[in-house]
């Protein structure tokens, strides 16, 4: 489009339709979602969001329901959960379920990696994860076990972090999350959780 | 009077007690006051003529509102678009009936509907020296009234200090530069001091301790009247107070920063504040402004191109692209990176690594205007709880009702203390530490509005917090363009959190496109 014709279009205070397969049509009640966890829902790291694009229907509606109960998001040290908490508690089950349906509307983005991590390292770690969460990180559900390849590495080793100092996982009666508790206590130092999520991030292309 | 390092030596040390005022006078008694300050330029945008020039402004707020008005003047083609449901930024003035659109708690204003009862949870004081905010108020009609900062009949309040009873701030400060200024009087009549000043010297220095503090001819305090009288004074005779225990004065934290607060370059007396409410500057602008204004349009990428910059957002549930010769954008830096750009990485590293700033207020609403009959017009009562400040309006004098601010913290982590609970619990938390400062303070609060900056919709964050190191490194940087894009607003000033840092913004940005545009202009008369 020549930007002559662009500045007759603004001169007429009218603005041209963007290409509609551009982006995922926001709906009014979610426009809270993006703007912490950004376009498509790509994630934020200024604003502490994940990226939420590549997570699973069951996922984000088991994550949403824990956050409204209080599963998640209620542990004095996890700042960061207590945010997100009032945004889920808000919203009704059935609202749960439209986000949810709304989350997963948006096509998989890939993750970018952010933290360096040696991915050869973090391949023999992730040996453990893949038990529950599969050789190529797609996840189980019937394991309770969410997808990670696309998630982002920052926030893949935040979590590991919170895991590991039971900011999550620590909840009673939440017996998978206590499971994984145990497992990213397997991991020694920060260095092997960056490893991990790199490698986890290389298997984003995979098949 | 020869070593003028001792004499240095001698006022930092006056600052250190008496503050930035006690340092100013005793440069003034010993002759050494300074040149005056200076003017701030502001931009002229000059007329386009028949040239042509479109800006896509990102962002509704005071930066935006000024760029736009200047530009539409000079003939530039100008589009906002604002994110949110609402034109005004930070510039939030509450009312009966308003939607105040915080993240996860939703809330709709209970206040009466009453001309006075209004509640400025953003931008609330107007500096005399403010020179680009009051051209714009005297320029488009915003009718001022003063604004009480500083009080002295208002409390100090610290729970390890005097029993945790509130006292009055003049009585605080009366006894504070008395006990200060008799020390350092003693000090005057050391040997070593002698040696530093000459004798006529010594003799003003002494003079001026006696007068700052009001200290007996033998420089000695004994109490003070500045502190108010303990009895009546009108027609019996007045009996002073009893001075506080020094130890009390030190164990209160309110000397470190609170004491001088309204000595402060954008706080010392007399402020204004916006007849009716703050939010009259903005509806002065929308009312001279004939661009478009998009409000819910959310913006989801920015494509710098090299005749313009292309932007994509989403209004009324269809996406939608538009198009600037240039853009200027006041989109929160923290937000930026949820949003899709061509710009290049050290731009976007530059515009992650600074913080966003959390502050909380609280208005409530008050049946009764309780303060006026404990002498308090106007003015800040400062505690040492999580509420920080309690604020009384300074309008409305007598009348019935009254909205004063219950909450107000700078401090970050009780802004997070307040966030993180339920717009009730807040309000029962308010009120319980209101009541050790007014014990009735529950008895009269009606309902309550509040507002944590780092959780609004579109907002996230309240100040930028930039820190020296920031400064250094992305200052420039941010503040350049990138091609035809420029970052404004507050957060690109040295006064983030202030309209006038953003009136400063949107100026230096205003003067440095017109330079461009003149360039391209010129340029192009040589090539035709």
């Amino acid at each position: 489009m020549s930007a002559r014709y662009l500045i007759l279009v603004l001169a007429l205070g009218v603005s041209i339709p963007a290409q509609a397969d551009d982006y995922t049509t926001t709906p009014a009640q979610f426009v809270y979602c993006t703007v912490c966890h950004g376009v498509e829902l790509k994630g934020n790291k200024s604003v502490d969001a994940p990226k939420l694009n590549g997570m699973e229907q069951w996922y984000v509606l088991d994550q949403l329901q824990a956050f409204k109960s209080g599963r998640r998001g209620t542990n004095s040290q996890d700042l960061i959960g207590r945010e997100m908490r009032p945004m889920a508690a808000v919203l009704t089950d059935e609202q749960l379920r439209q986000a949810a349906v709304y989350v997963t509307s948006i096509p998989t983005l890939r993750a970018q990696a952010t933290l360096g991590g040696d991915p050869r390292r973090g391949e023999t770690l992730y040996a453990t994860c893949a038990a529950c969460h599969g050789p190529r990180a797609r996840g189980n559900e019937a394991l309770h076990a969410p997808q990670l390849a696309s998630q982002s590495d920052w926030y893949l080793v935040r979590q590991l972090e919170k895991y590991q100092a039971g900011i999550r996982g620590s909840t009673p009666g939440e017996t998978w999350s206590a499971q994984m508790r145990t497992s990213a206590l397997v991991l020694p130092d920060k260095q092997s959780m960056i490893d991990v999520a790199a490698y986890i991030n290389t298997l984003q292309d995979s098949t | 009077m020869s070593d003028s390092f001792t004499r240095r030596q001698f006022l930092n040390s006056v600052g250190a007690t008496g503050g930035s005022a006690a340092v100013y006078q005793m440069s003034m008694a010993l002759g050494l006051l300074p040149g005056s300050a200076q003017a701030v330029p502001f931009a002229k945008v000059e007329a386009l003529g028949n040239s042509q020039r479109s800006v896509l402004i990102l962002g509704a707020g005071i930066a935006g509102l000024v760029c736009a008005y200047e530009l539409e003047r000079a003939g530039f083609g100008v589009t906002i678009l604002e994110a949110s449901h609402r034109i005004g930024g930070r510039n939030l003035t509450i009312r009966s009936g308003d939607f105040v659109d915080e993240m996860g708690h939703p809330q709709t204003c209970q206040f009466d509907r009453h001309p006075n009862l209004y509640f400025n949870a953003g931008p609330a004081r107007i500096p005399s020296h403010h020179h680009h905010l009051l051209h714009y108020c005297r320029t488009l009609g915003v009718e001022l009234e003063m604004f009480v900062n500083d009080n002295k009949h208002t409390y100090v309040h610290d729970p390890k200090a005097f029993g945790g009873k509130p006292i009055k701030n003049r009585e605080y400060v009366t006894d504070a530069r008395g006990f200060m200024t008799e020390l350092l009087a003693k000090a005057v009549n050391k040997p070593d001091f002698e040696k530093a000043f000459s004798g006529e010297d010594t003799e003003r220095v002494l003079e001026f301790l006696r007068s700052y503090g009001d200290l007996s001819p033998a420089n000695t305090y004994e109490g003070s009247l500045r502190a108010g009288y303990k009895s009546n004074g009108m027609v019996i005779p007045g009996e002073l107070k009893t001075p506080v225990e020094f130890s009390d004065l030190l164990d209160s934290s309110f000397w470190r920063f609170r004491m001088h607060f309204t000595e402060g370059e954008d706080q010392c007396s007399p402020l204004m504040q916006a007849v009716g409410g703050m939010d009259n500057i903005v509806k002065a602008f929308v009312r001279n402004i004939k661009s478009r204004i998009l409000t819910n349009a959310q913006v989801k990428r920015i494509t710098l191109g090299e005749n313009g910059v292309d932007v994509v957002y989403q209004h009324k549930g269809r996406h939608k692209t538009t198009y600037g010769d240039y853009c200027l954008n006041s989109i929160p830096k923290h937000l930026m990176g949820g949003i899709d750009s061509n710009l290049p990485n050290d731009y976007s590293t530059a515009l992650a690594s600074i913080g966003r700033g959390k502050l909380f207020k609280m208005g409530i609403q008050m049946r009764e205007r309780f303060w006026e009959k404990e002498n308090i017009y106007g003015g800040i009562t400062w505690t040492e709880q999580e509420i920080e400040q309690l604020w009384y309006p300074p309008h409305g004098i007598h009348t019935e009702k009254g909205v004063m601010l219950g909450a107000y913290t700078f401090d970050a982590e009780n802004s997070e203390f307040f966030a993180r609970m339920t717009p009730e619990q807040r309000f029962e938390e308010v009120l319980k530490q209101g009541e050790k400062i007014h014990p009735d303070f529950r008895k009269y609060a009606q309902n309550a509005v509040s507002v944590p900056w780092h959780r609004m919709n579109h907002m996230m964050g309240c100040t930028a917090v930039w820190t020296a190191e920031t400064r250094e490194r992305w200052f420039k940087r941010l503040q350049q363009p990138e091609g035809r894009h420029y970052m404004i607003g507050d957060q690109m000033s040295f006064h983030p959190g202030w309209q006038e840092g953003a009136m400063s913004s949107a100026h230096w940005t205003l003067a440095h496109l017109n330079n461009r545009v003149r360039a391209e202009l010129s340029g192009a008369a040589v090539n035709a």
